[in-house]
């Protein structure tokens, strides 16, 4: 074979020239999911529930004698703000500003708090009592009969950026994949450039290499930022042992979905009926799929349809590899899964396929 | 005698119903400016398809320097240069990455796609985008690209269609240039003047018929009329067609 690979070279630098300088496509596959992750990452980030605020009326000997270690960890519940009188703290807990009052009257400790909100009137009535009863027992001299020793564990439930960078990642890709090869079909058949190239010594299959080589270089060039951008601190993605396993996923998943393009720029004749077919069709699968939300929060019917669908399955297997430490034994059937349905719609598509657009 | 360029016979095409080409048979010599006339419809671009190797003749041979041009032949495709009706360019290339990516494709250095670019007089246009060309630069610009690998037979439907009649006067000069560089050129048009100032012979064709082959002036002198239009219009009828 030749310098230019049977122009396999030149044609691939020519696409990915001609992908760089579509500022459009480049927002939309690259831009336009990463504003989405950065948005919903920090958006979603903290779920916990925040500080109950109280006001406090004057001394409280109770607080101001707390040892610093206690203090900290009471301030990590609530936080104590003083308000200047006790009709001013009533008012504040009346208005919702604050979760209660406390104020010292000789050796009772008063509190109010409201019950509009179950979660924090429960903080704060805790909280005040072991407080109180940590004082009295300190006051006996005694040694506490019973201790507490407190850690945390990883839980089993899943944080935002756990299923958001994979689904985000799974719609770019998918974007990517379907709107490149569409486009490209139905581009070169108005341009009759494929004609052109016909009668150029230049082999079919590196037309076709080109562009499948192009595109499957843009899914490990979103796959890079994606992930990239996720494991900063900030996002917080553990990566696990076997998260490479998500650039063969990504690949096999791309392959899908430039099948889905395929079938959509045969049919197409022109480029804005293409852009629309793909609209309708990847946004939907992109809902479904569990992208921008967790799939298992959607009724059950729903999720029956989505189950045909390739970026459900390249979803839930991205998330498995990235963080939950899963490996061949989920991915390789999802490959397999994605490899016949590439072969399938590709296999549609050249039946729909027509040289002419008229 | 020499092989001829081109040597075609009885080419029938049909789409459907209609019968686009109904038995052509014809031959061009090396270094022969060869034009196929005709109304709208009347054949000339699938002639052209099937001599080039676009399509597949349902029958007859088409043979370029006795080589069949279907099925492709990669050797072929290196000694032939087409420019199609339709400008086909590459998406988001300046004129010259264009030109270059020709010449990579053909696998001739990129100063010989340069030298093409000047001789068109694209120069000062060579980092301009495609779509910012005029109608008669991205004509040049297509035959610029049909000739970067320096083709011993070049095909070129409708050139000039489109074009302003200084640009088209512009185009008259360059194709001339390409034939008398030693190039056996193949061109449809409908315009008859053009035909009658460049071409060495030329066929009118109607119906997916050849009707008649000569020399321009032969026929003007065998019809006894005036211009190539005139023998045009009495071969193929005045009546309006759609």
């Amino acid at each position: 074979m030749s310098r230019s690979l049977g122009g396999l070279v030149p044609l691939s630098r020519t696409m990915v020239l001609g992908l760089v300088r579509d500022r459009t496509a480049v927002f939309f596959m690259l831009i336009f999911p990463l504003m989405f992750l950065v948005l919903f990452g920090a958006l979603f980030q903290d779920t916990s529930v925040s500080r109950s605020p109280i006001a406090q009326v004057g001394d409280v000997e109770l607080l101001e004698e707390l040892p610093a270690d206690y203090r900290a960890d009471l301030d990590k519940v609530v936080e104590l703000r003083r308000a200047a009188d006790l009709d001013e703290a009533l008012k504040q807990v009346r208005d919702g500003d604050v979760a209660g009052a406390i104020w010292q009257d000789g050796t009772t400790i008063e509190v109010r708090y409201s019950e509009a909100d179950g979660v924090r009137a429960g903080t704060v009535r805790s909280v005040v009592q072991t407080l109180v009863e940590s004082a009295n027992l300190a006051a006996t001299g005694q040694p506490p009969t019973y201790t507490i020793a407190m850690d945390t564990v990883e839980d089993d439930s899943v944080k935002p950026i756990q299923f958001l960078a994979p689904g985000l990642l799974g719609w770019a890709v998918a974007m990517g994949g379907a709107f490149l090869s569409a486009l490209t079909l139905v581009s070169m058949r108005k341009t009759r450039l494929l004609r052109r190239l016909w009668l150029a010594p230049v082999r079919p299959w590196a037309v076709v290499a080109g562009r499948v080589g192009v595109t499957l270089g843009l899914a490990v060039v979103q796959t890079a930022v994606f992930l990239g951008v996720a494991v900063i601190p900030f996002y917080g993605l553990q990566l696990s042992g076997a998260w490479w396993l998500s650039i063969p996923l990504v690949l096999c998943g791309s392959l899908a979905f430039m099948s889905i393009g395929l079938i959509i720029g045969a049919v197409a004749k022109t480029e804005e009926a293409a852009n629309g077919i793909l609209q309708v069709t990847i946004m939907p699968m992109a809902f479904l799929s569990g992208s921008f939300f967790p799939a298992d929060v959607m009724p059950s019917w729903l999720s029956t349809i989505a189950q045909v669908m390739p970026l459900k399955h390249l979803n839930e297997a991205l998330m498995a590899v990235l963080s939950r430490d899963d490996s061949w034994g989920t991915a390789l059937p999802v490959m397999g899964g994605l490899l016949l349905f590439t072969a399938v719609c590709t296999a549609i598509a050249a039946k729909l396929f027509r040289w002419d657009s008229a | 005698m020499d092989q001829p360029a081109i040597s075609v016979s009885g080419l029938r095409k049909t789409y459907g119903d209609v019968q686009a080409v109904d038995g052509v048979t014809f031959e061009v010599a090396p270094g022969e400016f060869y034009g196929i006339l005709g109304p709208n419809g009347a054949g000339k671009t699938t002639t052209l398809e099937i001599v080039e190797g676009l399509r597949r003749p349902d029958e007859g041979t088409a043979e370029l320097f006795g080589i069949p041009s279907w099925p492709r032949n990669y050797e072929l495709l290196r000694r032939i240069g087409v420019q199609l009706q339709a400008t086909a360019f590459f998406e988001k290339l300046t004129a010259r990455e264009q030109i270059h990516t020709f010449a990579d494709l053909y696998e001739v250095p990129r100063e010989r796609a340069d030298a093409m670019l000047e001789s068109v007089g694209l120069t000062e246009k060579a980092d301009v985008s495609d779509t910012e060309l005029s109608g008669g630069q991205a004509q040049r610009l297509s035959i610029a690209c049909a000739l970067v690998h320096d083709p011993e037979l070049v095909f070129l439907d409708e050139p000039t269609t489109g074009l302003d009649p200084q640009a088209r006067r512009n185009m008259w000069d360059l194709l001339r240039e390409i034939n008398a560089a030693g190039r056996t050129v193949v061109l449809t048009t409908h315009y008859l003047d053009e035909a009658e100032v460049l071409c060495d012979r030329v066929s009118i064709m109607d119906a997916g018929r050849i009707l008649r082959t000569g020399p321009p002036a032969e026929l003007i002198s065998e019809l006894g009329v005036k211009t190539l239009e005139d023998v045009f219009l009495q071969l193929t009828g005045r009546e309006f067609r759609q």
